[in-house]
């Protein structure tokens, strides 16, 4: 009993750790930006201040490379002054805001952990003149009150992907379709689009399972088809690594796949290793989930874009086998 | 005298399977009296009480309150009829209030205020004359107050019989006397209270009637100024006093010049208050006294089975420290226990497996006997022992009782034990194998093994053992040998007082 | 004769009557369903190896997580009288822990990977040890304790490698986890063998199998025998420990991934059901590990039966609860009982019959 409540309090501890260093973070690099021009927007003479509200780097892999790039693009050199707020709770995001819009910065942008009960603090934020971006998700409040919500499209995402697979033009589509957690938003985009084919009659649908992200759980179903000796020529995992588990059911099989291969394998999320795979040519095609949404942002504050939709959806690509460059793995690859 | 009958009970009769629990018994209770209801471990007295209580059925027999016979199917219907009981361990709410506790439960409490009862609770305990007030939390009360709160609810509850199981066995003199006041008060009242206790002396302080039941059956009826001390205990063990034989020792006395084997002074643990002790090598001494004396808990520190507070133990001469049975074990002690089905048998286990377990924990976790070699021990054993089983892979747990007593006495000779205690070897098994069990501990202490036997049966003892060991109460009262050791002698020791 | 086959359904098979009959019932159900559904080939794969295909070695493969970690719950159970449900929690760490010493060199070599093993091996034994000091010293119910790292062993999964899936790519690994060359059968199949292999020498050569019945059945009765039942519980719980690392190492190398999300997800409850199937009393005593490693089998061949019936994923575990439910109520004591009472009937039955065609002739 005793040793339970010690680890509890060691958990609480090194998870307090945790979040204090975040917040150490942010407050060195409030102190590095020595000289403090406030209230006036955009000036040409000192930095640019931006507030952002994420979550944080460890919730996936996605959510680190989206941290990465805000860093890179609101760094000191590009003219920012970048100050960063991480938390899962919605709640310690909104005291974040609060403490941005009380410190006085120039742009705030957010990746809310929570769609609601964000109105109040974006009235504030416009009532002390500062500019509010959306990115990566939706909040539940006017248009009024925000410049712009830069966020992906996972349907679109799914219609990339399904366009890409009818340019191949196969003389028939047999594929086996591997499905995320039932009801996410990954899942729900990247399946419509597959649908429709399907309703459509033209591609066949050999099955279709869920493995809910579960690499091994796509192995063994796609080992159930082989076994069944039912044809197949396409596998449509929606994420990589359960792509990666249903090609190791076809090297097991000794099947082949990828660019000359009998199977078409398609994943999504461009893990780096998962480039990889494509570079090597042993998969055909890697769909993008974008988390680089800074550039877009950048370019509006900086006025070289201008905003005629205030939802602006992050442009994703689709990689092809025959086309990725290395150049593409470094730049869009997440991970390591 | 004698008051109008209360409550009878008429040729009650209860099975168990495989025991006959009670056999033909008949109680009676009058107003106003207190009844001490005595036996022996397996006598009968809790399942006497139980099916008073409604906890199980009887097959056979009838009971009557006040000339009714009624029918108690739950302790609901006990309670209906008038019938409450206050056990050992107190079974009311300790966090909540005494007037709460006085209350609770009860349909006709559902809209009563809080205050309104407190008060009413004042007023009962007043008249009762227990020292404390209904708003006080119960847990903060002593248990001797606790017992009386819970006595108070159930005179409150118009209980007509009462029955109050072990309530002095955790409490001091000085609560001793309050509740005996009680009780006086009680029967002053007219309440017929069935008094359950193993302390002799209490029995004659407060009881005016005494029944005494022996394996089941009973032995009989006594008012308690007719009933010497020595008689209860002689009726309660088995023996007439008219049939005290010349039965004596028939161990050899090895005591004068042989070697001590092992040596214990001050000796404690959690269970068993300090006492010396120590036995001869090839010596056989018992623990006598009555359930509840200290005689198991005495061994069973020996042993270290229990916590050991504290004493200097030699074996052999040497100090050692025997706080775990493994300690014991090292030195070349046996403890078959008290309890076979709860502290001996693994019941699920093959015989097999059970007669080596000793003989495999002293030779270590890496050195496991071998299968061919685990099957011969057994076998031998089976054989010696004449262990009467399917074959040697059956489960323990479904031989007889004599049998499983066996395969455990097998256990410890399977580790050449230098000092076996034996604690109620013979209990519960059929007379054929109590004999070869008395025989083979004569036998082992030829052999130089000394054996430390206990028995509720003294007549058992008196033929194996050389010197006995008289508790009462928890402490030691006398240690008998030679010429003393006759029944009459053990009788008078473990009744102490007048007799 | 009689008497010779009452042996062999009464006391031969035992506690495995129930697992061994769920078994045939799943064969002989897909062998109606479909004849071949068993059949097994030789084929080459990617790497140009002969293996073998087919529905049972994707069963047996396919099960070898389950069945090593049934092997080790086996234990706890019968010496606890509880079960961990923090295995997979315990695998995902076990498995990061391997995949973080195998990164942190340029190339993998076998030291790596054998360092990288003990390593796994070691931080699982570290947890297992923490569970078992909850339960064994602190005397808290099994399922309680490990529910601390159920909750929080994913997230120190995480803390190892960071929230990417880190990829490791070798040709040892791909031996461990999928083929060794020259060898048609999937190497984790040969692990399970090898870890069965070593329970059965440690039983042989240890008190372990005793001990831990004896703790299980009468706690009071080991210690009055000279019983450590602490240590014997903890070991337990270590013993489990070293099953959870080579769980958690297989599952990583079949895929050459560790995903401290999905590793080994919801095995922990499988490996009880194994426990269950296997015709061990969940509230401890005796056991037998044979039969947690059948209902292991038990269950993935059922698993693997519905995906050959497209029966979809989301629905499998609705009928894989049915089908547990009725297991386990069979095997349940009340049951058997029951059924005992019944086979008495019929026998005695029989036996007026035959007494008055007796009287009659």
């Amino acid at each position: 009993m005793k040793r339970a409540k010690t680890l509890v309090l060691a958990v609480v501890l090194v998870l307090s750790l945790v979040l204090c260093a975040c917040a150490k973070d942010s407050g060195d690099k409030k102190d590095s930006s020595g000289n403090n021009n406030a209230g006036t927007t955009n000036t040409s003479s000192g930095p640019i201040k931006v507030g952002v509200v994420n979550n944080p780097p460890s919730e996936s892999g996605y959510r680190e490379a989206n941290v990465k790039d805000m860093e890179a693009v609101f760094s000191k050199a590009n003219g920012y002054d970048l100050k960063t707020a991480y938390s899962l709770k919605n709640d310690d995001q909104l005291q974040a805001a609060q403490g941005f819009i009380t410190e006085g910065v120039d742009y705030l942008l957010i990746s809310a952990a929570e769609t609601t009960g964000w109105d109040d603090v974006l009235k504030k934020a416009k009532e002390a003149g500062i500019k509010v971006f959306l990115f990566d998700r939706m909040i539940d409040v006017d248009e009024s009150l925000y410049e712009a919500a830069v966020v992906s499209d996972m349907a679109k995402e799914g219609e990339t992907a399904v366009k890409w697979l009818l340019d191949q033009n196969l003389s028939e589509y047999n594929v086996i379709h591997i499905q995320g957690a039932m009801g996410s938003d990954a899942q729900i985009g990247r399946t419509g689009a597959l649908d429709e084919q399907f309703a459509s009659k033209k591609m066949n649908k050999v099955v279709q399972q869920t493995a809910t992200w579960d690499e091994a759980e796509a192995k063994k179903i796609v080992e159930s088809v082989i076994n069944s000796k039912a044809s197949f020529n396409v596998i449509y995992a929606e994420n990589d690594g359960m792509a990666k588990g249903a090609v190791a059911a076809l090297d097991d099989a000794g099947i082949t796949h990828g660019v000359d291969g009998q199977v078409i394998v398609m994943g999504f999320d461009c893990n780096k290793w998962a480039l990889r795979e494509l570079l090597a040519g042993k998969w055909n095609y890697d769909g993008q989930c974008s988390p680089f949404q800074a550039q877009i942002i950048s370019d509006i504050i900086q006025g070289k874009k201008t905003v005629t939709s205030k939802k602006i959806i992050n442009e994703e690509k689709g990689f092809d086998a025959k086309s990725l460059t290395q150049a593409d793995i470094d730049n869009y690859g997440l991970g390591e | 005298m004698d008051n109008p009958i209360l409550l009878t009970m008429r040729h009650i009769e209860k099975r168990f399977p495989g025991v006959l629990a009670l056999n033909n018994v008949d109680f009676t209770l009058r107003k106003g009296e207190i009844h001490a209801l005595m036996g022996e471990n397996g006598a009968g007295k809790s399942t006497l009480i139980k099916i008073l209580t409604g906890v199980y059925q009887m097959d056979g027999g009838e009971v009557q309150i006040e000339g009714k016979p009624v029918v108690i199917h739950s302790p609901q219907d006990a309670q209906n009829s008038g019938i409450s009981t206050v056990y050992q361990e107190i079974t009311l709410c300790p966090n909540l209030t005494v007037a709460e506790n006085m209350f609770i439960g009860r349909e006709d409490s559902a809209w009563i205020q809080r205050k309104e009862y407190e008060k009413k609770a004042d007023e009962i305990l007043g008249r009762l004359e227990i020292p404390t007030r209904g708003a006080r939390i119960l847990g903060r009360c002593s248990l001797a107050i606790q017992q009386m709160v819970a006595i108070a609810r159930a005179v409150d509850m118009n209980c007509k019989v009462l029955i109050l199981d072990e309530p002095t066995s955790s409490l001091d003199d000085k609560e001793v006397n309050m509740l005996f006041k009680l009780m006086r008060d009680l029967k002053a009242q007219g309440v017929g209270i069935i008094f359950v206790t193993h302390f002799l002396e209490q029995v004659y302080e407060v009881s005016d009637r005494i029944t005494v039941l022996r394996n089941g059956e009973l032995v009989g009826e006594y008012p308690a100024s007719d009933l010497p001390q020595v008689e209860l205990v002689a009726k309660m063990i088995g023996k007439n006093l008219d049939e005290f034989s010349a039965l004596k020792g028939s161990g050899k006395d090895v005591s004068k010049n042989g070697e001590v084997f092992y040596e214990a002074e001050e000796l404690s643990s959690s269970q068993a208050l300090p006492f010396d002790f120590k036995i001869h090598k090839g010596e056989v001494n018992g623990f006598t006294g009555l359930l509840g004396s200290g005689r198991s808990e005495s061994v069973r520190a020996i042993f270290g089975a229990d916590k050991v507070n504290g004493g200097t133990v030699k074996v052999k001469g040497e100090p050692v420290k025997i706080t775990r049975p493994i300690d014991a074990m090292k030195h070349g002690i046996g403890y078959l226990a008290e309890d076979r089905k709860r502290d001996g048998i693994i019941a699920e286990l093959s015989v097999r497996e059970n007669i080596i377990l000793a003989l495999q924990v002293m030779n270590g976790f890496f050195k496991p006997i071998s299968r061919s070699e685990s099957e011969a021990f057994a076998d031998e054993y089976i054989k010696v022992l004449q262990i009467k089983t399917a074959s040697r892979e059956t489960p323990v747990g479904s031989l007889s009782g004599g049998n499983q007593q066996k395969v455990i006495l097998a256990r410890w000779l399977l580790t050449h034990p230098d000092y076996l205690i034996l604690d109620e070897p013979t209990r519960g098994i059929d007379v054929g194998t109590k004999l070869e069990i008395q025989k083979l501990v004569l036998k082992l202490a030829e052999e130089g093994v000394s054996v430390t036997f206990i028995s509720s049966e003294v007549e058992e003892m008196l033929r194996t053992c050389s010197r006995l060991i008289v508790m009462r109460d928890r402490h030691i009262v006398g240690e008998l040998t030679g010429e003393d050791l006759n029944q009459a002698q053990v009788m008078k020791t473990i009744a102490g007082g007048e007799a | 004769m009689n008497n010779k086959s009452k042996n062999i359904f009464g006391n031969g098979l035992g506690q495995l009557t129930i697992p061994i009959i769920a078994i045939a019932i799943l064969v002989i159900f897909n062998l109606i369903r479909d004849p071949s559904f068993f059949s097994i080939e030789l084929t080459h794969n990617n790497e140009g190896n002969s293996v073998l295909a087919g529905n049972l070695i994707t069963i047996i493969n396919g099960a070898s997580e389950l069945a090593i970690l049934a092997m080790g719950m086996t234990l706890v159970t019968a010496a606890c009288g509880g079960q961990d449900i923090s295995v997979g929690a315990a695998a995902a760490i076990a498995g990061s822990a391997f995949v973080k010493i195998l990164k942190s060199g340029d190339s993998i070599s076998a030291g790596t990977v054998i360092i990288a093993l003990l390593f796994a091996c070691i931080v699982a034994m570290i947890f297992g040890a923490f569970n078992g000091t909850l339960v064994a010293v602190f005397k808290i119910q099994p399922m309680i304790a490990t529910l601390i790292l159920y909750t929080c062993g994913r997230s120190i999964a995480y803390w190892i490698n960071g929230g990417a899936t880190p990829t490791v790519t070798s040709p040892i690994l791909d031996a461990i986890g999928k083929f060794i060359p020259g060898i048609p059968v999937p190497t984790p199949v040969i692990i399970v063998i090898i870890v069965g292999v070593i329970f059965k020498l440690v039983f042989r050569l240890t008190s372990l199998e005793l001990f831990t019945q004896s703790v299980g059945i009468n706690g009071n009765a080991a210690r009055l025998n000279g019983i450590n039942s602490t240590f014997v519980k903890l070991l337990s719980f270590i013993i489990l420990g070293i099953c959870v690392a080579i769980a958690g190492c297989i599952g990583v190398s079949r895929l050459g991934l560790i995903n401290h999300e999905t590793l080994l997800i919801d095995i922990e409850m499988d490996t009880i059901l194994a426990v269950a199937i296997g015709g061990n009393n969940l509230g401890g005593g005796k056991f037998k590990v044979g039969g947690s490693i059948i209902g292991a089998y038990v269950i993935q061949m059922l698993t693997i039966t519905l995906y050959a019936m497209k029966v979809s994923s989301t629905d499998v575990k609705a009928y894989k609860a049915v089908v547990i439910i009725l297991l386990v109520v069979i095997g349940s004591p009340v049951v058997k009982e029951k059924f005992g009472k019944m086979m008495n009937k019929l026998r005695s039955r029989r036996a007026k019959v035959t007494v008055k065609g007796a009287e009659r002739s």
